[in-house]
């Protein structure tokens, strides 16, 4: 294993700017530590070295003439979800099989203008409909620590590829813990924003007010950088918030005289395994010893949040995906009578099963007669949960628990049971429901499998969650190593 | 016209294009009919995977500006709302709309001495356009969709169902597209599609409060449509129910070239919407300062005008209403009847004259053509000439007077000079009069009138008889 693929953002500017090395070798080292490890972790769907060729020149020429930011010439891995100008983008799903957006979308412009270099598309669930990346239209994913095991998802081709050192970073999305999760169970460090923080200009959507974008890294810092350069307002997202980008203030401050609430509920869940509890205890414990002060907090609502969850996102998602038509881009099933039949055998082939059955989950909850009952129950619910938090918000500075109440299960042992799967986000989708900004870190083993340490803030308080989640880097010397890949 | 124990009822929907420059949820231009299909769109309103909305603030002014001038209630806040449907014509499966909280609710259009009321005022995003190879969509054997329409801003004006006939139900729509014309919200052409009524109709007996079952007609493209799709429609529902039949709910084309309305689709089975809140855009906020200052900036509005035209210029009511009908006909009014000071001649020239041509003089023009006739230079026959050349070539009515020298010649020192000329010319004639021979007077107004063909005859009688003298 190359040392270039084990470097954290502040190592390798540092070897950039002394010209140590150039970013066509940082690229390079990393392209052949995909050649040898992808087909077996199978993070990425597409390399796009059209992508990565043109910009590690860019990124060289820039350092040369000493210009550029800490992303400069650092090597991205980017979400199947998420738009680039003239790169196949197909959310993971046959149905967008050959569609290469006509824009990039804004966050990933964002990183691309901050110096970084895409190295490919990565794998993911079905239109981030999943939490194993096994709903993939094309192949699961594997974990790098285990390869028989799932890396979590949706966002598991985007956390894989960091774990395995195939990308320095890389983007996900987060809907109910696409992003916190497969960090967790991968190893490295994955944050969602508060919704409203990153644009989601270019993001196609899954629950427009639940999905937000955000990064993966080996270290909370190389997060925090990530994260910085997405931020703020974008004219083209009316839900992109005007406010300052301050989410590296105070990140080194430590959490000395902070109160970390634990919420009993979120220790006493359904299938919680005891060697993840034992571990995020231990993490808590690193953190009480570094000066925080550990409270009791509540949230009541907490065994609701799953239902209103899988109503409120099945009812958006419902809608998202009416574009997939077969008219305009992707699948088109042409040997047909008439337009209906078209519609209904293009997205019955296009779409996957869990999508398919989202999709009728949603419209139903959305039918009249029903919205009543469902769809505004759920949002009734959701207001509950969101209160529960600001609730607990004023007893306590940040949220501590587990991101994941297991370990990365073996591939195939859930498939058929989607209730057990959707349980593996019983501890964030709260936090999207709330709109909260929440970080995964991670935070040792159990059965020699990583788990992670989530830290939730108040909205528009990620300096809240980086600082306790980088205060628990430093406390306990544990950071995210690269798997060796057997 | 039906039998006298219906009563029609109707409520029209009105969907009208706002004056932007934009877009209602993205950047792209309006457009013009006739431009290349696909040439006006951009990844929003192509609904593209991971495109967002974001609000056209002119559109929403406009809508406001409307919902004032139709005295509606404006909330506090508003929201956008999606409304589910697949059609290829609707890029990204929803439109979005606007569902259980308009911009604008309970408001009233002055019609004549009647109110109407208004429902509601929204916005919502126009459909692109299908071009089928064949007649419809099932049956086509290619289609092709031009977006160029898609996301266009339309507000939907929806009245409650008020009117009482296809007179009213046209002076309606007349009285919506001056008001939107005079407030500058459209320009509300509706040959072009900028304005689109859709009557929704039923007929019930006299003295019943019941509704009965209504037809909603669409494809009408002028007033003139409009009314005669109305009185078609009527007429069939009270056939049908003469006939023992029932009218049953559906939705009616009106066709042009046959004069008649054609089921298009039943209602009987309503289509699931599954409206729910646009996720992409939050709420608005109405804030109160905004919406007065829209409310200082509205112009007089059509109503108020036609009471002022009365009171200002003691016009007759009847005048009044059709000069302030159209925005154009009173500014011209106002203008060239303080020029000319006489304002039931202008009133009388601009309903007779100048409305039906569909053009307009200037005011200037106007006022001193009202001045030529009403002091006798020119008659009424020569000033509807002159109104029409000037009118065409741009000169004004007193250069196209002289031009043409149709002045009657009635500065009498310049008629003395002729009728002396006459006397000196005819001794003969002048001879035989002064013997007693009348009819030598014939012969001398003769010799006048071609010498100055626009003398006029008493005047000019007059003073040959005091010449002979």
């Amino acid at each position: 294993m190359s040392e270039l693929t084990e470097l954290t953002i502040a190592e390798a500017a540092r070897l950039l700017r002394l010209h140590s090395i150039s970013v066509a070798e940082l690229v390079t080292a990393h392209v052949e530590r995909i050649a040898k490890v992808d087909p077996l972790v199978k993070a990425f769907l597409r390399a796009t070295p059209e992508m990565y060729e043109k910009q590690a020149e860019a990124a060289d020429e820039k350092l040369r003439r000493r210009e550029g930011g800490p992303l400069t010439g650092i090597p991205l891995a980017v979400k199947d979800v998420l738009c680039v100008k003239g790169i196949e983008t197909t959310a993971g799903s046959k149905i967008l099989r050959g569609f290469k957006p006509p824009y990039t979308g804004t966050a990933v412009q964002r990183l691309f203008d901050a110096g970084a270099v895409m190295l490919g598309v990565t794998n993911c669930d079905e239109f981030a409909m999943g939490s194993s990346t096994e709903n993939s239209g094309y192949y699961p994913t594997h974990n790098p620590w285990d390869l028989d095991r799932v890396p979590g998802g949706s966002s598991g081709g985007s956390a894989a590829a960091v774990a395995a050192g195939e990308a320095m970073i890389a983007v996900g999305t987060d809907t109910g813990g696409s992003i916190r999760q497969p960090a967790a169970v991968c190893g490295v460090v994955g944050m969602k924003p508060t919704y409203g923080r990153v644009s989601r200009y270019g993001l196609i959507a899954f629950a427009s007010s639940l999905d937000q974008i955000g990064p993966f890294a080996r270290s909370v810092e190389d997060a925090s950088l990530v994260l910085d350069a997405m931020s703020g307002h974008d004219p083209l997202d009316a839900t992109s918030s005007d406010r300052p980008n301050d989410v590296r203030k105070d990140f080194d401050k430590g959490v000395k005289g902070m109160r970390l609430g634990m919420p009993r509920e979120y220790f006493d869940v359904e299938g919680m395994e005891p060697g993840v509890n034992k571990a995020v205890r231990e993490a808590i414990k690193a953190l009480e010893n570094a000066g925080a002060e550990i409270v009791d907090v509540t949230l009541p609502h907490t065994d609701y949040g799953l239902a209103a969850y899988y109503i409120i996102a099945p009812a958006e998602c419902s809608s998202n995906l009416a574009r997939f038509d077969g008219v305009k881009y992707g699948m088109s099933v042409q040997d047909v009578d008439n337009i209906t039949e078209m519609y209904m055998r293009t997205r019955r082939q296009g779409f996957g099963e869990e999508v398919r059955r989202r999709i009728m989950l949603g419209t139903y909850a959305l039918s009249s007669g029903y919205y009543d009952a469902y769809y505004l129950k759920a949002q009734k619910v959701r207001t509950l949960i969101k209160r529960d938090f600001d609730d607990a918000f004023s007893k306590c500075d940040a949220i501590v628990s587990a991101t994941s109440p297991a370990v990365a299960f073996p591939i195939g042992s859930k498939t058929d049971d989607p209730l057990s799967m959707y349980l593996c986000d019983v501890l964030t989708l709260g936090g999207n429901l709330a709109g909260l900004p929440g970080i995964s870190v991670p935070c040792g083993t159990s059965q020699g499998l990583p788990v992670g340490l989530q830290v939730l803030a108040p909205q528009w308080r990620e300096d809240v969650a980086l600082r306790v989640a980088r205060a628990y880097e430093v406390a306990s010397g544990v950071m995210a190593e690269v798997a060796s890949v057997a | 016209m039906p039998d006298s124990q219906w009563e029609v009822v109707i409520g029209m929907e009105v969907h009208v294009q706002p004056r932007t420059r934009t877009k209602m949820f993205c950047g792209c231009a309006i457009g013009q009919l006739g431009d290349p299909p696909n040439s006006n769109v951009c990844e929003v309103c192509m609904g593209m995977p991971g495109v967002l909305p974001v609000i056209n603030k002119a559109a929403v002014e406009a809508c406001l500006k409307t919902a004032l001038a139709l005295n509606c209630e404006i909330p506090r806040h508003t929201k956008f709302d999606r409304k589910n449907y697949m059609y290829p014509d609707l890029p990204k499966g929803y439109q979005i709309s606007q569902y259980d909280l308009p911009m604008s609710v309970n408001g009233h259009l002055e019609l004549g001495d009647r109110q109407v009321r208004i429902r509601r005022v929204h916005l919502e995003e126009d459909t692109g356009k299908l071009i089928h190879a064949g007649d419809k969509l099932h049956k086509a054997w290619e289609s092709y969709v031009d977006l160029n329409r898609a996301g266009v801003p339309l507000m939907e004006i929806v009245s409650e169902p008020d009117l009482r006939s296809a007179d009213e139900a046209r002076d309606y729509a007349q009285a919506l597209r001056t008001l939107l014309r005079t407030i500058g919200a459209s320009e509300a052409e509706m040959e072009k599609g900028q304005l689109r009524a859709e009557p929704n109709i039923s007929i019930r007996r006299y003295g019943s409060d019941d509704l009965g079952v209504k037809t909603e007609l669409k494809n009408i493209n002028s007033f003139r449509a409009l009314h005669r799709a109305i009185e078609f429609e009527v007429n069939r529902q009270v056939e049908v129910v003469e006939s023992g039949g029932t009218v049953g709910q559906e939705t009616r084309g009106w066709s042009e070239a046959e004069q008649r309305t054609f089921s298009q689709r039943s209602k009987e089975f309503a289509e699931d919407y599954r409206y729910f809140p646009e996720p992409d855009l939050p709420p608005l906020e109405l804030d109160r300062p905004w919406i007065e200052a829209l409310r200082r900036a509205l112009p007089e509005l059509p109503a108020a005008r036609r009471a002022r035209l009365v009171s200002q210029y003691a016009l007759p009511a009847s005048d009044a209403t059709q000069i302030a009908a159209e925005r154009e006909l009173a500014d011209l009014f106002e203008a060239a009847a303080k020029a000319s000071g006489d304002s039931k001649q202008t009133a009388n020239w601009i309903i007779g004259e100048v409305a039906p041509r569909g053009k307009l003089p200037t005011p200037a023009h106007l006022a001193e053509l009202v001045t030529l006739v009403a002091t006798g230079k020119i008659t009424r026959d020569q000033g509807r000439e002159v109104l029409g050349t000037s009118m065409e070539n741009g000169h004004s009515p007193a250069q196209i007077v002289a031009e043409r020298g149709f002045a009657q010649i009635s500065d009498e020192s310049e008629l003395r000079v002729i009728v002396e000329g006459v006397i000196a010319g005819n001794p003969r004639a002048v001879e035989d009069y002064r013997a007693g021979k009348k009819q030598a007077m014939q012969a001398l107004m003769a010799d006048v009138l071609t010498r100055a063909p626009q003398t006029k005859p008493n005047i000019a009688s007059a003073l040959l008889l005091e010449l002979l003298k």
